[in-house]
């Protein structure tokens, strides 16, 4: 009885999750003429016609793939730097250790808006406008502290005779690191690279600011895309739906890590 | 567990205080430097003291967007915390069940910020979002986002709670999942009730998660900007208008760096005051509940 | 392309400003590597270590920096005077 009524009200939220991306598809699958003159709860005649007016386009493409190469880059760096910083905070006493960890999470509480001309200047004085690199390097700003905060949390949870041992052992630090520590902490890992992964892939305004052509993100081209065309909503919906596939389709790879990440967390 | 006193660890940290502070230390001292100059252009400047904090702490509009924005963040923190809870507790535990949940449950988090915003419009608009539509039509219900405040607020609420109570959940998720079985087969022989199981032994221990999904959710909303500009613009009027938009407004839309710069400090400082309490505040209760 | 720093637009009071607050972190980041201070309970209801008991005394300065400027029009170098003296009093017996 008890298990019913909780999925009951699971799936009540699911369903709520689900309609407002469904109606963006639904719009996405009708031409703007037909979204005006009627409302439907379902596409009546189905036209692709706006996802052909996007892809036409040539810059989409390439929006996908900055987009990808940047998250990648970002995520690698974030987990290679905050991997050996978490083990320090949850293993060692450290002069300034609180307040470096503290200072760490202030990062994210910047309001970006006036940040972003700085960020713009200083990644041009370094010459490393437009590129991957660039917005990778300033997504870790937010994405490092989170990293640290949560892998920090991962750590935690190993007790620490399993170093002791293996120090005892004779193995080096890095070998210690690299072939005991991190297998155990795996799933941590891989939610840490989860929402490394999510947080970059979400943010515009910073992505939108450090790059112009060669390094422009999928989000910023749709933002382009509805200033152009004004308000046809079919074509607005079908740009919002092309910026959810990559996403989603991350997500479905890596569930089952997820899951397992999730079961054995302790973050 | 008392840890290790050692200071080369500070070697380990060294990356990421290199790469942190170069995005983070070089940009703030830049925002300092326009908070106290009036700006034309470059090296066109006028050095002219506290004026611009001056200007912005009497400033009327901004005291109206700090209130809105704790109203704002007061709220999605009420709603989304426990509904975030309610939804982890009823997940399943283990199954095919756990793969689909966590997959759908991921999705509107993997959705850029401006799309949100787009998703909303098209659902809520009066005359073709379901939302919009059915509560004009079905209900009877007058719904019109962007004339009535009222509306606006009750679709960048719904809007904040259906984009991040999945975050919430997810790591109340995680948390729930570390609990090892011993203590639940501990309450079952005590005859605890769920309540009574959900207040002594799985609440203290998802302080961790629950501590870093507070400070997340306190932190993002109170900078919250892309999905609302999208949404509302800020209008009808000024009635969503909150920090980061009034901010955007003044900085980039009138290129005031003098004024956008002791806006930015403001309001850095008001986050950071928050985000340090509340951080202490969640690290106290946790030391009590460990005992 | 030049490498510049002219964009960061600075002036001499904050150039002094960044380097006093630059200095005294890495003050205290000696200090505190020479002789490491423990955790101690004063009138903050907090314990704290010399590091906290910094970082809430900038804090709170910023507080009475906004509100000295945002509520009265007296001249802001009493306020430094102001300033020094609390955040002296919050390393001392906080």
């Amino acid at each position: 009885m008890k298990g019913r009524k909780k999925f009951v009200g699971l799936a009540i939220y699911f369903i709520l999750l689900l309609v407002p991306i469904y109606w963006m598809l639904n719009m996405s699958l009708r031409s703007n003429a037909d979204i005006l003159a009627s409302f439907a709860l379902y596409p009546k005649d189905i036209t692709l016609m706006n996802y052909m007016n996007i892809f036409t386009d040539s810059s989409w493409y390439m929006g996908y793939v900055n987009s990808m190469i940047y998250v990648a880059l970002n995520t690698a760096i974030s987990l290679f730097v905050a991997l050996p910083a978490a083990y320090a905070f949850s293993r060692y006493q450290f002069v300034g250790d609180k307040q470096l960890f503290f200072w760490l999470l202030t990062n994210r509480m910047a309001p970006a808006a006036v940040f972003a001309l700085p960020f713009f200047q200083l990644y041009s004085t370094v010459g490393l406008l437009d590129t991957h690199i660039a917005v990778a390097l300033a997504h870790c700003l937010f994405n490092v502290p989170l990293a640290v905060w949560i892998l920090e949390g991962f750590m935690s949870g190993i007790p620490r005779e399993i170093d002791e041992t293996a120090f005892i052992d004779g193995y080096s630090f890095p070998r210690f690191f690299i072939t005991i520590f991190i297998p155990l902490i795996r799933a941590g890992v891989g939610v840490t690279a989860f929402f490394c992964f999510m947080f970059s892939w979400v943010e515009l305004l910073l992505a939108r600011t450090l790059t112009v052509t060669e390094a422009k993100p999928i989000s910023a081209i749709m933002t382009r895309t509805i200033s152009a065309t004004g308000l046809d909503y079919g074509l607005l919906a079908a740009a919002g739906i092309l910026t959810i596939v990559p996403g989603a389709m991350v997500i479905w790879f890596v569930r089952n890590h997820m899951a397992k990440g999730f079961a054995l967390g302790r973050v | 567990m008392e840890k290790w006193p050692n200071n080369r660890a500070w070697l380990l940290v060294l990356p990421v205080f290199v790469i942190v502070a170069f995005s983070a230390i070089i940009p703030l001292m830049t925002v300092i430097n326009y908070s106290v100059q009036d700006i034309f252009g470059p090296n066109q400047a006028i050095f002219v003291g506290f004026e611009w904090f001056r200007e912005m702490l009497a400033d009327k509009r901004l005291h109206d967007a700090l209130w809105r924005q704790f109203l704002f963040s007061g709220l999605v923190l009420v709603i989304e915390m426990p509904l975030g809870i309610l939804i982890a507790l009823a997940m399943p535990k283990k199954g095919w069940g756990v793969s689909l949940c966590l997959v759908t449950i991921a999705l509107p988090l993997l959705i850029p910020w401006n799309t949100i915003g787009t998703i909303w419009i098209i659902f809520t608009r009066p005359d073709i979002g379901l939302f919009g539509a059915g509560m004009n039509s079905l209900l009877g219900i007058p719904f019109d986002h962007t004339a009535r405040p009222l509306d606006a607020w009750i679709t960048v609420m719904l809007m904040e709670v259906w984009h991040w109570t999945p975050l919430v959940a997810l790591l109340a998720y995680a948390g729930l999942r570390a609990i090892p079985e011993a203590y639940y087969q501990a309450a079952r022989i005590d005859g605890a009730s769920a309540w009574s199981t959900f207040l002594y032994i799985q609440l203290p221990k998802m302080r961790g998660v629950l501590t870093i999904a507070f400070l997340l959710r306190f932190m993002d909303s109170f900078l919250i900007y892309a999905e609302p500009f999208v949404l509302t613009g800020g209008g009808p009027g000024n009635s969503t208008t909150f920090l980061s938009l009034y901010l955007v407004k003044i900085a980039l839309l009138q290129f005031d760096l003098g004024p956008g710069g002791a806006f930015s400090l403001i309001y850095f400082v008001i986050v950071l005051l928050f985000s340090f309490i509340f951080y202490q505040a969640l690290e106290r209760i946790g030391k009590g509940d460990k005992v | 392309m030049k490498f510049t720093l002219a964009w960061m637009e600075w002036t001499v009071p904050t150039a002094i400003f960044c380097s006093t607050i630059i200095a005294i972190v890495i003050a205290m980041t000696i200090w505190q590597t020479v002789s490491p201070s423990l955790e101690r309970r004063g009138f903050l209801p907090i314990p704290t270590t010399p590091g906290d008991r910094l970082f809430i005394g900038i804090l709170t300065s910023v507080y009475i920096f906004f509100a000295w400027i945002g509520l009265t029009q007296f001249s802001p170098w009493i306020l430094l005077g102001i300033v020094v003296c609390w955040v002296l009093v919050v390393m001392i017996w906080g």
